[in-house]
């Protein structure tokens, strides 16, 4: 009698890259509607254009690559990639910012370096750097939240000005446009005022910025659905926010007039969708238990630094690139003993 | 002109061309090549001093011996480069201050000492001489060809600062492709020089690829049809 012998592993979980990118995009629903709530239709345009351009780049870079097209555009990666850089930039910003942004995410940092899976840096991530150092200005003009804003605007009035740059009728582009909490955080504190008083804005709900520390929250809840549904790894998120808040408690209890508040990091730009959706990318994040917490850890620490002493005002993108180049050599200190061996990379039983 | 002429300009222009294949001289060839205009003088610069230690090198190589070839080397390259920093603080004097370290640098480019010890040390004067152009035109052509995309990206320019090089009659060569200051920043930053030298490799590698493939296709198509003939 045979019986059927098979390699390892031996235990599958049953899940495929689609399955995973599918529950990761139903993640980010609650978090991108928050979005949409506070910051109006720019943000929905900011991701059509980017998963439009970023559909068609790999569609194109597949066919040239002459891998299959259809096969591979199912795996939903790309969505994804596009879905988290069309989040992390201003809404109502010109059409063209997030085409470039896509195109370099998915031809650059994905495929020229062999496509889903080989790529070591987060392609969303890479996009987004790319954007933030090439063009400053437009990618530090956002608008303010609607719980503050005077005037919305509507669907077509926003994708006329996403397309054209025109606005409505007499509306100027100040009267939408406010500083990101951390910008006006950076600027106000370089001008020597104390936290106390920057707080004094009614820019501050309890936490981060008002709307802001919502979608915070919103990214927040979604994160941990993906934790529980192990999706991503609990380690990166925890390593990340922990280190955020550790550090910049710390700080905030030495010099409180100069440091902000650990909430006000967590709830603020890029940390909670950057820990729970970015930094765990399983491609580019280290891939050993240990190595996850120092993965996660890295990147807290690093964003931290980049926000309080570095020229912009946030830094996860930067954080997790610096740590995606870590990222193989944290799995190689951090190898787990296999059974049966003394030491980790010891081929002798 | 005879075939070993011919082989030479083949290899500095393309096939074992300084910078697209041998991966020499990278620092200059990187952290220069923001405007064409800078290649260029770059580029001019580093041809010169090639020529002039190959011509050296080739003609002292019998009484070099092996042992002390490389002071030797260095010494001819340093007085070279030294020569060419004069004259280019004596006439050129703004792009000498936009090139600044890197024209006293072009005396660690790999790619002269290599020329020296490769080819000018074991091979006569004229010969060595069609080297150092060939290898030092190959190098420029890459300098400038990669200072205009990076420019062209970066500042929507062509020809910027032409005046540097050309004397003040050349300012208004500059070509604006497009308008605006909308250019790609990252271009003109160092990354973009690492991305711009990856393409162009890899560009050359796609027509070397596609030459190869021709000229291997009527061998190959042979046996195919060999048996409906």
């Amino acid at each position: 009698m045979r019986f059927p012998t098979a390699s390892s592993p031996f235990v599958h979980g049953g899940g495929a890259v689609d399955r995973v990118m599918l529950q990761v995009l139903l993640a980010l629903v609650p978090g991108t509607l928050a979005m949409f709530w506070y910051f109006g239709w720019g943000v929905l345009y900011n991701i059509l254009i980017c998963t439009g351009v970023a559909v068609a780049a790999e569609a194109a870079i597949l066919r040239l690559r002459r891998r299959p097209v259809r096969a591979t555009l199912a795996d939903l990666s790309v969505v994804v990639t596009a879905w988290l850089l069309g989040l992390a930039l201003p809404p109502l910003t010109p059409w063209w910012l997030p085409a470039a942004g896509s195109l370099f995410a998915v031809v650059v940092a994905k495929h020229l370096f062999g496509g889903l899976g080989y790529n070591p840096f987060n392609p969303a991530m890479a996009g987004y750097v790319l954007l933030i150092i090439s063009f400053p200005t437009e990618m530090t003009h956002w608008i303010a939240p609607s719980v503050l804003a005077e005037v919305r605007l509507g669907p077509l009035e926003s994708l006329r000005h996403v397309f054209t740059g025109v606005l409505p009728e007499g509306l100027a582009w100040d009267a939408l446009a406010s500083a990101t909490p951390l910008d006006t955080m950076r600027t106000q504190l370089l001008m020597n005022r104390t936290i106390e008083e920057i707080r004094t804005s009614p820019l501050w709900g309890d936490f981060g910025g008002r709307g802001w520390e919502w979608i915070g929250n919103w990214y927040l809840l979604g994160g941990l659905w993906l934790v529980w549904r192990r999706v991503a790894d609990w380690r990166i998120p925890a390593g990340f926010l922990g280190a955020l808040v550790a550090i910049s408690t710390v700080f905030y209890l030495a010099d409180p007039d100069t440091h902000p508040f650990p909430a006000f990091h967590v709830f603020s730009g890029g940390a909670l969708l950057g820990a729970f959706f970015i930094a765990t990318d399983p491609v580019t994040a280290a891939s050993t238990p240990r190595g996850r917490w120092i993965y996660g850890a890295g990147i807290g620490l690093l964003t931290f630094v980049i926000r309080a002493w570095g020229g912009y005002p946030d830094g996860v993108a930067f954080a997790v690139l610096l740590m995606n180049m870590a990222a193989p050599t944290i799995d190689y200190f951090t190898r787990p003993r296999t059974y049966g061996h003394r030491s980790p990379g010891d081929l002798e039983p | 002109m005879n075939a070993e002429y011919r082989h030479l300009i083949s290899e500095g222009l393309w096939n074992n061309n300084v910078g697209l294949v041998q991966l020499l001289g990278l620092c200059p060839l990187l952290a220069v090549t923001n405007t064409a205009v800078n290649g260029l003088g770059l580029g001019l610069a580093t041809l010169f001093v090639l020529v002039a230690s190959n011509v050296t090198v080739s003609a002292v190589r019998r009484w070099v011996t092996p042992e002390i070839r490389i002071p030797v080397f260095v010494l001819v390259i340093a007085s070279a480069v030294t020569a060419i920093e004069l004259l280019m603080a004596a006439w050129l004097y703004d792009l000498y201050r936009v090139l600044g370290i890197f024209v006293p640098l072009i005396v660690t480019n790999c790619a002269i000492i290599g020329r020296a010890e490769s080819y000018a040390s074991r091979n006569p004067v004229p010969q060595a001489a069609v080297d150092g152009l060939a290898m030092g035109a190959g190098f420029t052509a890459l300098l400038v060809v990669l200072g205009a995309l990076r420019e062209l990206a970066g500042h929507g320019t062509l020809l910027r600062e032409a005046q540097f090089l050309f004397g003040t009659g050349a300012a208004h060569w500059k070509i604006t492709v497009w308008p605006g200051d909308h250019g790609l920043l990252l271009a003109i930053l160092p990354p973009g020089a690492f991305f711009g030298l990856g393409l162009l490799i890899a560009i050359k590698n796609v027509i070397d690829a596609r030459r190869a493939g021709r000229a291997a296709q009527p061998v190959a198509a042979q046996p195919a049809t060999a048996p409906t003939a």
